[in-house]
């Protein structure tokens, strides 16, 4: 446990240390102001959904540049070797390097309030969405996050693993944007697949352990596969 | 615990079909320096990224402070200090924040980790850049830096590949007599292209070529085993053929070969002579050359070095296994 918390927090550090992560902090939150505020006077609304909505599909995008390097840089560069060759098992080092991009993403998190604290101020904001929007955010995240590192944990190229997260959590993200094509009992199962379907019920502020269970699951199955990839340079 | 601190058996790692190391077995005791030896691509790096845990040997295997690489690899690292090729570090982290965070994952804490911080920066004398990002460092520093990360938790057993590539010889003596102080009280291996390094700092020598262990010794035994002297006489060249030269030399009875040298400077000539046993034919050499009126410029008295030895060993078919 105190080796996964020393990684975490050595990644988290290192975050503040070069430019990527105020980067994609930057544009994550420049991006969100213009799509909330463009459209949000016109509702006349007291309501946060639109800035779940929008998140929800911004971090699609924006949260693999955090992860890509994970594994990735270190690879290239070496430093896993020394990392590994310290008295730490490959599974606290993947939790550990989890860990500290889902620190990095909380506080992320924590720079939106602002939005639903304004909204607050100007009608009557119904709370209980707003927490379920913000959860569905940690878990939709954490599901990100996991695949990004199990790109990185695949290739010692950051721009691959970029590429690769995207690609993936982009899939999940539009799956079921296209059901319309499919027939129904593809298409159902498909849906189920679905980051924003999942999504989407939580923003609402409708908490399902099936929608938690969903997230957690595909977290935990990534995670699983980046330790196995990472362990596998033992028996290459 | 027994004094051997490095027991390797067997070792074997198939890269697919290129066997990178073949059956390499060594014991390795407190307290020894050992220097691994071998061109690029030998198996020296493999075998340290064997013993150190970082994959895992094909066939065979290893024990280091007493414990198995397959059945308790934590422990195997607990014991070691290891400093991998080309010193990779987190170039965006400051030279304190990097040794804090080593310190901890080794368990290091509070006071602790304060004493055994003060303690390797001192050792390796990174106190005027502590406050720095080890991006910034010279490669000199980056080493000790590097040296500083493996010795923090007082491990009994330091791997150091390729300590010295890279640095200028000022650092690299620098380097070198820091390895010394430090293996006063522990087990070091390290890996050198660099043979006068060896002589240096190592008590033991083993020579890897193609995967396979081909000598094993102390620099000095095996510079006596293959060290075989040899005199050059550098003479006027005055038309003087080959025949002529060997006949003239050819009188002294403890001569074993004369031959004629390549690469002599145009109006000299080299001669080499080499002896039956271990005798000294320097004054028979000048009488031969005083009687057949040759002119004499310089004799020069040669002993095989490591080099010789180390080119033999991993070139040659026959050098394999002795």
């Amino acid at each position: 446990m105190k080796n996964i918390l020393t990684i975490g927090d050595r990644q988290f550090r290192s975050y503040f240390n070069g430019p990527v992560a105020y980067i994609v902090i930057s544009i994550i939150l420049l991006m969100l102001g213009f799509f909330f505020w463009h459209t949000f006077f016109l509702y006349g609304l007291a309501s946060n959904r639109e800035m779940f909505v929008w998140l929800g599909r911004i971090l699609v995008f924006w949260l693999p540049p955090l992860t890509m390097g994970l594994l990735a840089e270190e690879k290239r560069t070496g430093t896993i070797e020394l990392l590994i060759t310290m008295p730490v098992t490959e599974a606290q080092v993947i939790v550990g390097k989890f860990v500290g991009v889902l620190a990095l993403y909380v506080v992320l998190l924590l720079l939106t309030l602002p939005y639903p604290l304004s909204v607050s101020t100007l009608g009557n904001l119904d709370w209980g969405p707003v927490w379920g929007g913000y959860l569905g955010l940690l878990l939709q995240g954490s599901a990100i996050l996991a695949i990004g590192l199990m790109a990185s944990s695949w290739t010692s190229n950051q721009l691959i693993a970029l590429f690769v997260a995207l690609t993936l959590s982009g899939f999940f993200w539009v799956l079921d944007k296209m059901l319309a094509l499919l027939p129904t009992s593809a298409a159902s199962a498909l849906q189920w697949l679905a980051f924003d379907y999942h999504f989407q019920n939580m923003a609402r502020g409708v908490i399902d352990l099936r929608d938690v269970l969903f997230f957690v699951s595909v977290t935990v199955f990534a995670l699983a596969v980046a330790f196995r990839a990472l362990e596998s340079r033992r028996w290459s | 615990m027994s004094d051997v601190m490095i027991d390797a058996r067997d070792l074997t790692k198939n890269y697919g079909t290129v066997a990178a190391l073949k059956d390499a077995s060594f014991q390795v005791n407190r307290g020894e320096v050992v220097g691994f030896l071998g061109p690029n691509g030998a198996g020296k790096t493999t075998t340290m990224k064997i013993l150190t845990c970082f994959i895992a040997p094909s066939e065979g295997t290893a024990q280091v402070g007493g414990a198995d690489i397959f059945e308790d690899p934590i422990a195997v690292r607990e014991v070691i200090g290891y400093l991998p090729e080309n010193t990779p570090l987190y170039t965006e982290m400051l030279v304190l924040e990097y040794l804090e965070f080593v310190g901890k994952m080794r368990g290091l804490r509070g006071a602790g980790l304060q004493a055994r911080l003060r303690r390797v920066v001192e050792e390796t004398s990174l106190g005027e850049v502590i406050g720095k990002s080890i991006g910034e460092l010279s490669k000199g520093f980056r080493q000790r830096v590097g040296l500083a990360q493996a010795l923090i938790h007082e491990p009994p057993v330091l791997i150091l590949d390729e300590p010295m590539s890279g640095l200028d010889p000022n650092q690299a003596s620098e380097i070198r007599e820091l390895i010394r102080e430090i293996g006063r009280e522990r087990t070091i291996i390290l890996s050198t292209h660099n043979l006068a390094e060896v002589q240096v700092t190592c008590g033991r020598v083993m020579i890897i070529s193609q995967g396979r262990i081909v000598a094993d010794d102390t620099p000095e035994e095996l510079l006596a085993r293959a060290g075989k002297q040899r005199f050059i006489a550098t003479l006027k060249q005055n038309g003087h053929g080959a025949a002529e030269i060997r006949e003239a030399f050819g009188v002294i009875g403890d001569a074993q070969s004369v031959k004629e040298q390549e690469g002599s400077v145009p109006g000299e000539l080299l001669v080499e002579i080499v002896p039956k046993g271990n005798q000294d034919l320097r004054a028979e050499i000048f009488q031969a050359a005083v009687s057949a009126k040759l002119v004499l410029l310089g004799l020069e008295q040669r002993g095989e070095n490591l080099e010789d030895i180390f080119r033999q060993l991993t070139t040659s078919d026959a050098g394999a296994r002795s």
